[in-house]
């Protein structure tokens, strides 16, 4: 009786978008008298940060401090069509959407200042501080807020824009499952440390160390998150979790959760990671998604470390302890 | 993508952060009004029964009792979530009729004052319900003596109507898989099984439907995807489109959890009915037993291999447990096809997958959907091979590794592919040394020229 310890690895990719298509989101974009710019949509955030990644990708493309940009989300009055917060696609989508929208509305504020600073709209670039310039002469400038206003009083124009993004849907033919079935395509690869107690047949993940290539991380600390809350998720859904703990019976299902077993803060194991960008041909700034592979390559490299410990392939989730034991019965019997 | 970005790529604090640690950001359980009304369900007590009767008298005795709800009340009962998209037909009622599925399926909607009248109302609700023998196991479900639970006949979902019915399960042909077989120098064959489980959001799905005076309705949800909750909410109750505005916030946690549509119909019938606003919340053990899970998975996967570690051949069979009724998983399952021969470049591939209805609640959607099982099976399926072949883990990977230009099984050219460079990444991370060979090596050419 002992505490064994192994390594295992686990190698994944996870595709991007609605596997078929056909999944459009819409935003729209203006600009308020006084410079602050808008960004209307319908998606909703999940807590992820989506607001905040989608106001990061606006400013970027507007050119504008990220602080005069903001995301009027999540009403189906007020903000134009968007699928839905799922499939690891709100960035790649809306993302790209909004990078349409930022364009048009970019151009409209560059021809206004051009009119203001009497040069051609070529000519100008923004400072990402609130100003527009003229290149190469950058005492020629006029601020964001006044071009707005410029353009609201003076001129009687919409600084706005329009933004769509669709990848077309994608058949599957009956007969050889030819399709399409994503945009862009994210990786990972964990290295898994646990320890088996052959006694108790408890396993302790110690440390989920992983590689992942996400595209651009438009936010990394966003992007930490959904690694460290997937790696665990991933954890418990290989050793903890299910709501049916007979399957396929249907007996003993948990009604709160004191009875569903999740793992708790003691659990957390050592959690790494690095993060390599391949930027992808059609993310907006070459985004992939993160959001759900994450939760996928913890579960074989912990499967594949158990193995490395004890010897026995356990290929029924979740690993309790009580599988362990019965496991390591039958390897027992089964050497004699 | 040259310039220089400003915005994008930095950590900037998020603007919600704060409200949500301090509970200040608003959620469905912040939403009230002074008049609102509370909306619990009769649920079946058993996985199969038909439903003799229906008996409210006393329910209906209950103080602060208003109205009941029933299948008779929903101008278009019988509905399926993904009609939008041309998934058909049309299988699951929002109020059970004549049989209900699955242990938890709505019977009736509870309408009172207070959720305590509305809790009370429904225990008093008298069913009468003749039970039918269940099924729960995927593989029994298709076997000729199982009870059929679907009005077309088979117990998994049919993809081309029009096909072939007896053959109509997702597929993919790729090669000649059983040449590959009679060539390889190994078979490595695994049975895999993942189990049930909660999305687990802190927030339980929920929404609150509020006529307004303009004659439209205004549904709060913490819905994961606004227009089609909308849409399907506008076609089960035969209403105009413009009858309906939905106004989402930030959701509590989704996980894929709140992209089915549950709630917002029967809420919102209710208001209509009543002229009250109308709350419907799951409780904890309606968010565990009733509403979607992620589905179960179970996969054989049969492999060729040559003794230098190259598999030739992929032979898989999946069958995901969707539970009474589709929801999202017959598009889960054409996912899973596209993804379970995993990251690797394999000459020959047959995969048939299932998506296979039993007497338990639905599967839906979940973090991952139908790759999460996909990825659990082929990787632990690579370290048996490596077992088999006897040559260590990282190598049986770098060897198969799929690499841009390949051409995946459902005939689609990698282009983003970058799995050998992850690899590469974590074993520097923990200190594995690699082969020259597999260092060397990049996702964007091959050593023999055939990139």
């Amino acid at each position: 009786m002992a505490k064994v310890r192994g390594v295992g690895i686990a190698a994944v990719n996870y595709p991007t978008g609605m596997n078929l298509g056909g999944d459009p989101s819409q935003a729209l974009i203006h600009a308020t008298t006084t410079g602050n710019f808008v960004i209307s949509l319908s998606s909703t955030d999940l807590g992820q940060g989506l607001k905040t990644v989608l106001a990061q990708i606006g400013a970027e493309t507007l050119g504008v401090p990220f602080d005069t940009v903001w995301v009027d989300t999540a009403d189906t009055d007020t903000g134009p069509h968007c699928m839905g917060t799922f499939a690891s696609r709100a960035t790649h989508r809306v993302g790209n959407a909004i990078i349409q929208a930022a364009q048009e509305a970019r151009q409209v504020l560059l021809e206004v200042a051009a009119d203001e600073l009497e040069a051609s709209p070529d000519d100008l670039e923004t400072d990402g501080e609130g100003n527009i310039y003229v290149k190469g002469s950058p005492d020629r400038s006029i601020s964001v807020i006044d071009v707005a206003l410029a353009a609201h009083f003076k001129y009687g124009r919409t600084i706005s824009g329009r933004g769509i993004y669709i990848k077309p849907k994608s058949e599957v033919d009956p007969d050889t499952g030819k399709m399409d079935p994503d945009s862009t395509e994210a990786h990972a690869c964990t290295v898994a440390e646990v320890e088996v107690d052959t006694e108790t047949g408890e396993v302790t993940v110690l440390s989920l160390r992983s590689a992942y290539e996400v595209g651009r991380q438009v936010n990394p600390a966003l992007v930490e998150g959904q690694i460290t809350g997937g790696s665990f998720m991933g954890m418990a859904h290989a050793l903890y979790e299910t709501t049916q703990p007979y399957y396929p019976g249907v007996d003993h299902m948990p009604t709160s959760f004191s009875e569903y077993v999740l793992p708790g803060p003691l659990e957390v194991p050592e959690i790494e990671s690095v993060v390599l960008e391949y930027p992808s041909v059609n993310g907006p700034y070459g985004v992939k998604g993160v959001g759900e592979m994450t939760a996928n390559s913890p579960i074989p490299a912990i499967v594949n470390a158990i193995h490395d410990a004890i010897g026995v392939w356990i290929t029924d989730l979740p690993i309790t302890p009580e599988k362990v034991l019965r496991a390591l019965e039958e390897k027992g019997a089964a050497e004699g | 993508m040259a310039e220089e970005l400003r915005v994008v790529g930095q950590p900037v604090l998020r603007r919600d952060g704060m409200g949500h640690v301090t509970g200040k950001t608003v959620y469905i359980g912040d939403i009230n009004f002074p008049d609102m009304l509370h909306l619990k369900m009769v649920r079946s007590p058993v996985p199969h029964a038909r439903i003799r009767g229906i008996d409210f008298s006393e329910a209906e005795k209950v103080p602060g009792f208003v109205r009941a709800l029933t299948s008779r009340d929903v101008p278009k009962n019988v509905y399926t979530i993904l009609c939008l998209i041309g998934v058909g037909p049309d299988e699951e009622p929002v109020l059970a009729e004549d049989k209900v599925l699955y242990r938890g399926e709505p019977i009736a909607a509870i309408i009172a004052e207070t959720e305590e009248a509305a809790m009370e109302a429904v225990s008093k609700v008298r069913l009468d319900l003749e039970e039918l023998p269940a099924v729960f196991d995927v593989e029994e479900a298709l076997k000729p003596d199982a009870p059929i639970l679907k009005p077309w006949g088979t117990n998994y979902f049919i993809y081309d109507y029009e096909y072939d019915q007896q053959n109509a399960f997702r597929k993919v042909r790729f090669g000649d898989v059983e040449k590959g077989f009679q060539e390889a120098d190994y078979i490595v064959e695994g049975r895999y099984q993942t189990s049930p489980i909660e999305h687990a959001p802190v927030e339980t799905t929920g929404c609150v439907a509020k006529p307004e005076p303009d004659g439209r309705i205004t549904v709060y949800t913490n819905t994961q995807a606004l227009f089609f909750t909308l849409d399907n909410t506008a076609l089960i109750l035969q209403i105009p489109f413009q009858k309906l505005h939905f106004v989402g916030g930030t959701v509590g946690g989704g996980f894929g959890g709140k992209v089915d549509v549950i709630v917002e119909p029967i809420a919102t019938l209710a208001a209509m009915k009543t002229g009250r606003p109308v709350k419907y919340v799951f409780t904890r053990e309606e968010e565990m037993r009733v509403s979607s899970s992620r589905g179960a998975w179970r996969i054989y996967i049969k492999d060729g291999v040559m003794k230098d570690g190259r598999i030739i051949a992929r032979r898989v069979t999946s069958y995901a447990d969707a539970g009474a009724y589709n929801r999202h998983t017959p598009y889960a399952v054409t996912k899973h096809a596209a993804n379970v021969a995993g990251p690797y470049r394999i000459p020959n591939v047959w995969i048939d997958a299932y998506c296979v209805y039993t007497n338990r609640q639905p599967a839906s959607a979940m973090r991952g959907f139908a790759v999460t099982p996909a990825s659990f099976a082929t990787e632990v399926q690579m370290d048996r091979i490596a077992e088999v072949v006897g040559i260590d883990p990282w190598a049986i990977r770098f060897i198969n590794a799929y690499r841009n230009g390949d051409m995946r099984p459902h005939q689609k050219v990698v282009e983003d592919a970058t799995l050998i460079e992850v690899m590469q990444a974590a074993a520097e991370m923990v200190g594995h040394e690699l082969p020259e060979e597999f260092r060397k090596m990049s996702s964007w050419e091959r050593e023999d020229g055939n990139g």
